[in-house]
């Protein structure tokens, strides 16, 4: 068996100790629940539109608690669709992003020599293309489908996860349970699946809640570009962008997603934070 | 060192190679194209543009024509600004990105290391939060919130500062684009900044430091700082090149001409020169900072210098 | 017979943002500022302008957005002009003929038009620059609006050479225009600026690059002085203009905004005293707070949604297609959606004078009366609640496309139960995919570039280009063919009408609402006006003092 168990026992006590990362965990998890049930408790679809409350402010005499926006449709449940969206578009990014960037820098670490050579000079490349015509140029190229944007944002975004990766995988590669299993025939492949990967989760865990946030803002940028999810359909991002335009005459269209988006932001960073404290003591490159 | 310099130039030309025809196919295959508007061409006029923008060759042969014209310097006419060569788009916006990008780096450094410290020095303690939730609000508040509601308190409430352009330079119209590129990136320099700082503090020279009885701050300052900021160092040449080309949204809100339009409307332009010239300029940039970052580390880390 | 003449249409921005409606703040008509008309002027006469988008080109054959037409008309003066109100006046022509078919004008120039290195403007002058419009190597995307005149098609084509374009310079002061059909909007084309001359030496010095300050020669009441991309557009007064006595500001600046929030606080906070562009979502506020700087007047535009009629659901379904736009309550988006003070559109053509607009029967009803009828009509055509449309909305990326589009999607859901997906793309991929009939509803726009209704009536011809509903009507091509040809104003507009009718009859598209332009002015600029074409030349402003 491998170390596992005494790294996450550890690492939990850890978490505990740091007050910041517990309370943005425990914040983190209502909001999860809020927008999952949330809507069950509205009377008003995400596209009612409601003509006879054009942009009108939150009041609880109307059932509108956030207010409504400027096609009359009611903001607390947009928020909350809003959050499904961009909570799911960062994870599904974030999971692509995994998967490519454990593959590959797991890949490279193990075997080393001209295979990891050719493998990081590709990264190298990759780097050197610039992300936001990329971002761009997929949009254009999926504009229908937001989820394999974020896909395809994904598989862009594995090139750090690699680069961390690979280096884990090297220091694992001389360990002596890798060599045991080496020595007695089991294959590479199931040598990289069976020890290194599942000895590789604590940095990928720390990296996974920090890039789900980048994702998140990622999002939001492309709605400030206009190029974000479907109408009526709708995101954080393209709820701030709206509201971010109506900040002095309807203030109440920024202030409750922005608070959303950016308590969401600030916990998954104090979380990522705390968790890298208690994972990852040698890691530090941060990116 | 000259060596060393010289080698990595030459090494980064297949990767900028590679980078440009990757590029060049990528734009191409994207739907729409540079003459496509409200109005449609007829045909024959369609025709003519696409042949005098040797647009009717076969890609690869567009592609050679491309790199030939690239060796002797020539980045060709923008096919949107039709009165401008890409070379004198990219010649006149980068100086103002990269004034912009170099004073928001500065102040992020500043503000940055300054609060990763001191995180770092209070870790898991209230200082510890209120800086790092201050920091932190750089990277959970959109700069397209941030920049439109720093105009609208200070520049159209207040009247204290322009509300956009770059007016007769001064630097009263730098003050609110700066501070919005800084903001986030002061966020992660302090979060690197503490995380390796907490790392080094816990180290076996720094203990012996201390048990010498040198003040906090001292062993801070003296011994601690130069490692503390190796990962702070790396992360700069990446940073630096993406502020410069990547301030879409600050320049479009402060109306600045810099570089960063450029990317985004070449992109849904389909401009395929400018687009090219952009690529190519940043990944230029990327290399070139990249080596900057390497000399500055080795200078910063006695251990990696050969 | 000549061919059905393709014209037309500019908004080639980016961002591509769309107007509004009727004129609710009509302006008392300032007298054209020459000097003191009773109120002082400003010891500083500097204008700054918000001007949407970066131009393309300063080189007038070949701009074809509104961005560079508003920098043109300060630079360059064509054989027509327009008043501060839009009325055509002499321009470089002081005085024209018509021939008795209609199909010859023959222009005098005044003999004090000069160049603004001093240089006299000729007929030659209007003789070269038309050739090279038309000339395939100038690259012109605008060249087919000169397709009246005779031989231009074929120049464009590549069939003729440009020296036998029907332009000729009779003499040094006389330019005879032929046409191939009477053409009564002649000279409302010739304000455009694919007409206007340029300066044959430095042009020829320079190709493809004289567009640029210092070399720029105009013949219009400013130069170009300055060209920072992405940040201004500087021009200076022109001290060589013949009619310079007039012009009051002496600088005039344009910044390209395309963030309309951004350029709104610019303007309050004083750095414009235009505001190009006005953010829909703040016009509220502007009605509370700066009621009289907020300019609004009918626009010649027509914002509709276009039908696929070449594939099912619409072809061969009129039931289907009047049922849609009957259900869409246009005082709802009027007034609710955009709110700037749109004109509800039931026909094609905006109001403009010497046409009588045409409407459906149905225009006149009551909004639950249209709802009732299109009930009826989904029925009829095969839909209902167990079996619902589910059609496809294309709209492009767009702040107020898709406000528009998700409120029509939704009253088409909350009368008739039909499912709408509405796709957002961005502009060249829509232009594109309209364009190869791929979607079934399609946001579209249409802004006429000279007022005749002929600019709009055009565009439904089977043979434009730019019917991307693929309608083709036998009826409407002859009509519009007999207009083309008819030099009686009263019986073309009578064949016209009689075409509009005829297509609302069809209905490939669904009309929404006819624009209005939107401006901010300081309280301090006067002169001006507002008028259908939007168009505000800086020399008919001044700047009081304030």
């Amino acid at each position: 068996m491998t170390p596992m168990g005494g790294l996450w026992s550890d690492a939990g006590r850890a978490l505990r100790r740091n007050r910041a990362a517990t309370i943005s965990a425990a914040i983190l998890l209502s909001l999860i629940l809020l927008v999952i049930f949330g809507p069950l408790f509205s009377p008003w679809s995400y596209d009612y539109t409601d003509w006879g409350e054009i942009a009108s402010p939150p009041a609880l005499s109307n059932g509108h608690v956030f207010g409504t926006d400027q096609l009359g449709r009611d903001l607390f449940v947009r928020t909350l669709y809003g959050g499904r969206i961009s909570l799911m578009v960062g994870l599904a990014a974030t999971a692509v992003s995994l998967l490519i960037g454990i593959a590959y820098g797991a890949t490279a670490g193990y075997f080393g020599g001209r295979l990891d050579h050719v493998m990081m000079r590709i990264v190298d490349i990759l780097y050197a293309l610039p992300f936001m015509f990329l971002v761009i140029l997929l949009m254009v190229l999926f504009g229908r489908n937001i989820f394999l944007i974020f896909v395809a944002i994904g598989a862009i975004n594995w090139l750090d996860m690699a680069r961390i990766v690979r280096g884990q995988a090297m220091s694992l590669r001389e360990r002596e349970f890798v060599v045991a299993a080496r020595t007695s025939g089991t294959r590479a492949g199931g040598i990289i699946g069976r020890h290194v990967v599942p000895n590789l989760l604590g940095v990928v865990a720390v990296y996974a809640t920090l890039t789900v946030p980048q994702v998140i803002l990622v999002e939001s940028f492309l709605s400030f570009l206009g190029l974000g999810v479907a109408e009526p359909m709708t995101s954080w991002g393209a709820l701030v962008n709206e509201g971010a335009q109506n900040m002095e005459s309807a203030p109440w269209m920024l202030l409750f997603p922005a608070s959303f988006l950016a308590i969401t932001l600030f916990c998954l960073n104090f979380l990522g934070d705390g968790l890298r404290d208690a994972l990852d003591p040698r890691d530090r490159s941060g990116r | 060192m000259l060596r060393f310099t010289l080698s990595r130039i030459l090494g980064a030309i297949p990767t900028l190679l590679i980078l440009i025809s990757l590029s060049f196919l990528l734009i191409r295959v994207a739907p729409g194209g540079p003459f496509d508007s409200e109005k449609q061409l007829p045909p024959e006029i369609e025709a003519n543009l696409r042949a005098a923008y040797n647009l009717d060759e076969p890609v690869v042969q567009q592609l050679g024509r491309y790199l030939w014209n690239l060796a002797q310097g020539d980045f060709g006419p923008s096919f949107q600004y039709r009165d401008f060569t890409v070379t004198e788009l990219i010649a006149g916006s980068f100086p103002v990105s990269l004034r912009l990008g170099a004073m928001a780096m500065l102040l992020a450094l500043s503000l940055g290391v300054l609060a990763g410290c001191v995180a770092a020095l209070r870790q898991n303690r209230l200082a510890d939060y209120s800086v790092m939730t201050a920091a932190m609000t750089g990277i959970s508040v959109p700069n397209f919130v941030m920049a439109p509601l720093l105009v609208l308190v200070f520049a159209v409430w207040l009247g204290w500062l322009p509300a956009g352009g770059l007016g007769d330079g001064s630097v009263s119209h730098l003050i609110l684009p700066v501070i919005t590129l800084a903001l986030p990136q002061i966020a992660y320099i302090a979060r690197l900044t503490r995380a390796s700082m907490i790392d080094v503090l816990r180290s076996p020279f720094i203990r012996t430091a201390r048990a010498q009885g040198l003040t906090p701050l001292t062993v801070l300052i003296r011994h601690a700082m130069k490692p503390a900021l190796l990962p702070v160092v790396s992360y700069l040449g990446p940073a630096l090149a993406g502020i410069i080309t990547g301030s879409v949204v600050v320049e479009q809100i402060f109306g600045v001409p810099g570089l960063g339009r450029f990317f985004v409307q070449g992109a849904l332009n389909r401009d395929y020169t400018l687009v090219m010239g952009v690529v190519v300029f940043y990944g230029t940039l990327i290399v070139v900072l990249n080596l900057m970052v390497d000399l500055l580390y080795g200078w910063l880390d006695p251990r990696l210098r050969r | 017979m000549h061919r059905a003449v393709r014209l037309l249409i500019p908004v080639a921005v980016v961002f591509a943002a769309s107007c509004g409606a009727p004129d609710e703040t009509a302006q008392p008509s300032s007298a054209p500022i020459g000097g003191a008309s009773g109120t002082e002027l400003a010891a500083v006469q500097v204008l700054h302008r918000g001007n949407a988008a970066e131009p393309q080109t300063l080189d007038p054959h070949r701009a074809e957005g509104v961005p560079e037409s508003n920098i043109l008309r300060d630079l360059f003066e064509g054989l027509i002009d327009a008043s501060p109100s839009g009325e055509l006046i002499p321009g470089v022509a002081e005085r024209w003929e018509r021939s008795e078919d209609g199909r010859t004008y023959r222009f005098t120039l005044r003999a004090d038009a000069r160049w603004s290195n001093g240089d006299p403007v000729t007929a030659a002058d209007f003789e070269f620059s038309m050739r090279r419009t038309v000339d395939p190597a100038t690259l012109s995307r605008y060249a087919s609006i000169l397709f009246p005149i005779v031989n231009a098609e074929a120049i464009v084509n590549g069939d003729k050479s440009p020296e036998t374009l029907g332009v000729t310079a009779v003499n040094e002061r006389e330019l005879e225009i032929r046409l191939n059909a009477p053409t009564p909007y002649l000279l409302g084309l010739l304000t455009h600026s694919t007409t206007y001359p340029v300066h044959a030496p430095t042009v020829t010095a320079n190709e493809g690059r004289f567009a640029r300050p210092g070399q720029l020669v105009s013949n219009g009441a400013y130069v170009l002085d300055e060209w920072v991309v992405q940040s201004h557009i500087r021009l200076r007064r022109n001290p060589n203009y013949w009619n310079n006595d007039k012009t009051t500001i002496n600088e005039v600046w344009y910044y390209p905004l395309e963030n309309q929030d951004a350029e709104l606080k610019r303007y309050r906070a004083g750095e414009l005293q235009i505001a190009n562009n006005l953010p829909y979502n703040q016009l509220t506020w502007m009605r509370e707070n700066i009621p009289n700087e907020l300019r609004i007047a009918p626009y010649f535009g027509s914002y509709y949604f276009g039908l696929n009629l070449t594939r099912p659901p619409f072809a061969g379904n009129r039931e289907l297609r009047a049922a849609l736009a009957m259900a869409i309550d246009r005082q709802i988006i009027t007034e609710k959606v955009t709110g700037a003070g749109e004109i509800a559109a039931y026909g094609w053509v905006p109001p403009i004078a010497g046409y009588a607009g045409q409407q459906p029967e149905w225009a006149q009803w009551s909004q639950a009366e249209r709802d009732a009828e299109a009930e009826r009509l989904y029925a009829q055509a095969g839909y209902g609640e167990e079996a619902p449309l589910t059609v496809e909305l294309l709209y492009n990326t767009s702040e107020n496309h898709k406000r528009v589009a998700a409120a029509i999607a939704s009253m088409w859901k909350q009368t008739l139960g039909v499912n709408t997906r509405l796709v957002n793309k961005e502009w060249k991929v829509f232009l594109d995919t309209r364009a190869a009939k791929e979607t079934e509803v399609f946001r579209a726009g249409w802004i006429g570039d000279y007022a005749d209704a002929y600019s709009f009536a055009q565009l439904k011809h089977s043979t434009n280009v730019q019917n991307d509903s693929g309608y083709k009507s036998d009826r409407y091509d002859a009509l519009l063919d007999a207009a083309a040809a008819e030099p009686n104003p009263a019986l073309r507009a009578d064949l016209m009408q009689q075409a509009e009718a005829q297509l609302l009859e069809d209905l490939p598209i669904i009309p929404v609402y006819f624009y209005v332009s939107r401006h901010l002015v300081k309280p301090w600029v006067t002169g001006w006006e507002n008028n259908v074409m939007d168009q505000h030349r800086t020399r008919h402003l001044a700047i009081l003092k304030h």
